[in-house]
């Protein structure tokens, strides 16, 4: 039966209810055209690096020193017809995805073990000190981590953990001297655990008392009742952690600028150990430091097809998380 | 007569014991408690299960050396440089731009983190909380809203670096020559707080939106009908019942916003200038809200060993300043979330 008029589901309508829809709907078409022209002006603006360069700008085979390639762009004479595109981004999109998988990878499992303990095995007090402790250690801002890395961790790095004989060995490739991916990944899962524990910690706890209490009475232990009926229920949070720690880990500009060495080379997993402590430096940090040539034409098209690069990984980020999501929904009650 | 009196008293506490709850028998507890068997000590433990409890309990115990040591460590390093008489001294311009150095103090980039932090949560705050309400309470049509929904998902997914240029990229155009310096030539700088912090609320941008919501969709339907019942209209129920009722998680959503403002560094060596405040023009606020300026993060970049600065007593106390900072929101955080939650029953 229709309630009396002006009282049915949608509220009583009139012309100033209708007003405000239209304003508020206006806003949120402003912030939404003001998102896609960003999109628009970045491509717009990096596709002459691109058209230039075509599938070589992504190519692992294309070849030669990107930091070359960055100089030559930067004095590309003033005509608009002799301007130097060439360039081959490998190494900072392998920095990229390196450092990137290492932080996220190790940083899940992390993650996921310290929620477990939150959750379930740490002793009252304890708990009550860790929560607050991770609210803050996510708060806290990168370039903080990027002075503790630079002053101490790299230090560390270069005093007691490369020797002189293994610096030496690369001496005329590149420089051993702390400054390394390997650090900056480390750093960077410190920086992104705390998010996501915060997240897997209240999806574990949103799984009903019952589903495990039934998996205890069924004659499990704990850590099984928690491993196979929570764990389980949470996976679509713990994407959406993963998901939310790969888009900071992505965009992470000051902190890697600062401990990774800032040189464009690509570290190579054939070297052995030495491999953890060759410097990098990844796309979000490349377009930091090279900020102050945003004044010369085809250096600043350069610099905006790297962030048209971090854009893109950041949109099919959310996109892949949410389609991911959607799947594990399926298998859990919890809606996430 | 005295028969008669016992015959009423035998009757009234006849009655009175009718009247009486029945008495139940105690539960009979087991006399010692640790006589039974936990739980945990009825079912089998595998090793491979000992060994996730003792991963766990690593991983938890390191979090907490972990954090513990960074904590501390910038403690004892802040405390060790930090001055007071620093604090309000204006910091010593030394290379061409930017502040570095060891001279000087550190008064302009706490002013900057103070504006840049409250111009940014001002412009993200009303935007927010409106999408946020259309979202939630019109959200018509409904690809429309989905579009709105995985456009503010994409911001809060985008790098501050991409935000970063791409600011640069718009407020050098010709067009917002008002906002920040030009140079000779006509060209536009393209750094201000103006910009800088129009830039810095689309990162609270998102989580402004995201906390709004989640607040506005915890509010039961049946305060909605209450309201229309008394005959107010939907804005009407918005305004006086539904944003009053989700005040806590706006004010979450804010505090964390702005912690992600005073936070966020590659926006401000890009369009603050990373310089002293320097105010454009004569008009009070304008003024220094056109000229460029730095903030800490910007100041503790500067004098770390990446900067040019190079001092890193400088950075420390300033980073030791900025992490109080970032100490204090939590703490502020910590007390919306702990009130009491809202007073309609659940």
């Amino acid at each position: 039966m229709r309630r009396p008029d002006g009282l049915d589901k949608a509220g009583p309508r009139k012309s100033k209810d209708q007003r405000a829809e239209l304003m508020l709907g206006a806003l949120a078409c402003i912030v939404l055209a003001l998102i896609a022209g960003m999109i628009i002006f970045v491509f717009q603006k990096a596709w002459p690096s691109f058209s230039h360069n075509g599938l070589d700008w992504f190519s692992p085979w294309a070849g030669g020193n990107v930091d070359d390639q960055l100089t030559a762009i930067f004095e590309s004479p003033a005509d608009p017809s002799h301007y130097v595109y060439t360039m081959h981004a490998w190494p900072l999109l392998f920095a990229t995805a390196l450092i990137t998988l290492t932080a996220v990878v190790i940083g899940t499992v992390f993650a996921l073990l310290s929620a477990m303990f939150i959750v379930e095995f740490a002793p009252e007090a304890l708990r009550r000190v860790l929560e607050p402790v991770v609210r803050l250690l996510a708060a806290v801002p990168s370039v903080i981590y990027g002075l503790i890395g630079i002053l101490v961790v790299v230090h560390f790095f270069d005093q007691h953990l490369i020797s002189q004989g293994s610096k030496d060995s690369v001496a005329g490739v590149v420089a051993l001297n702390g400054f390394s991916w390997g650090v900056g990944a480390l750093i960077l899962t410190v920086m992104i655990t705390p998010i996501m524990i915060a997240i897997v910690v209240d999806a574990l706890r949103a799984v009903p008392t019952t589903w495990r209490e039934g998996a205890v009475s069924l004659g499990i232990n704990r850590w099984r009742a928690l491993w196979t009926v929570s764990v389980r229920a949470a996976r679509p949070a713990i994407v959406a952690a993963a998901v939310l720690a790969t888009a900071r880990a992505l965009g992470e500009a000051i902190m890697l600028s600062m401990v990774t060495g800032s040189v464009g080379f690509a570290p190579n997993p054939l070297d052995g150990v030495i491999f953890f402590v060759e410097p990098a430096r990844p796309l979000a940090a490349t377009i930091v430091d090279n900020a102050e040539g945003l004044s010369v034409q085809p250096f600043a098209q350069t610099l905006y097809a790297l962030a048209a690069v971090l854009l893109i990984s950041a949109a099919f980020l959310s996109f892949a998380g949410w389609y991911i999501r959607r799947r594990l929904r399926a298998y859990t009650l919890s809606p996430i | 007569m005295s028969t008669h009196a016992s015959e009423g008293r035998r009757i009234a506490t006849l009655r009175r014991r009718r009247f009486q709850p029945p008495r139940l028998p105690r539960p009979q507890l087991p006399r010692r408690e640790r006589d039974l068997l936990k739980p945990e000590e009825m079912v089998a433990w595998s090793p491979l299960d000992r060994l996730g409890v003792a991963a766990a309990w690593f991983c938890g115990l390191l979090l907490i050396a972990i954090s513990a040591s960074i904590v501390i460590y910038m403690l004892v390093r802040g405390l060790q440089y930090l001055s007071i008489t620093a604090l309000f001294q204006h910091p010593v311009v030394l290379s061409t731009t930017q502040i570095t150095g060891t001279a000087g103090g550190y008064l302009d980039p706490m002013e900057g983190t103070l504006i840049l932090t409250t111009l940014g949560t001002l412009i993200a705050l009303p935007i927010g909380v409106g999408i946020a309400v259309w979202l939630s309470e019109y959200g018509r049509p409904s690809w429309l809203a989905r579009a709105v929904e995985s456009g503010v998902e994409i911001v809060a997914g985008t790098p501050t670096i991409v935000l970063a240029i791409f600011g640069l990229l718009v407020f050098t155009q010709g067009v917002f020559g008002f906002l920040s310096f030009r140079a000779a030539g006509g060209a536009v700088f393209g750094r201000s707080f103006f910009i800088a912090g129009i830039m810095m609320s689309l990162i609270a941008l998102p989580l402004i939106v995201g906390a709004t919501r989640e607040a506005l969709q915890s509010i039961p339907a049946h305060v909605r009908e209450a309201s229309y019942a008394l005959g107010k209209d939907k804005i009407s129920t918005i305004r006086r019942v539904l944003l009053p009722a989700s005040r806590k998680g706006i004010a979450t959503g804010t505090t964390l916003g702005m912690g992600r403002i005073a936070g966020d560094t590659a926006i401000v060596v890009l369009l603050l200038g990373a310089t002293p405040l320097q105010p454009l023009g004569n008009t009070p606020v304008l003024s220094t809200l056109r000229g460029t300026g730095s903030t800490l993060t910007s100041y503790v970049y500067n004098n770390s060993p990446a900067g040019e600065g190079n001092a890193p007593q400088k950075a420390y106390a300033a980073a030791f300043v900025l992490l109080m900072l970032v100490i204090l929101m939590n703490f502020v955080v910590d007390l919306f979330s702990r009130k009491r939650s809202d007073t309609w029953a659940r």
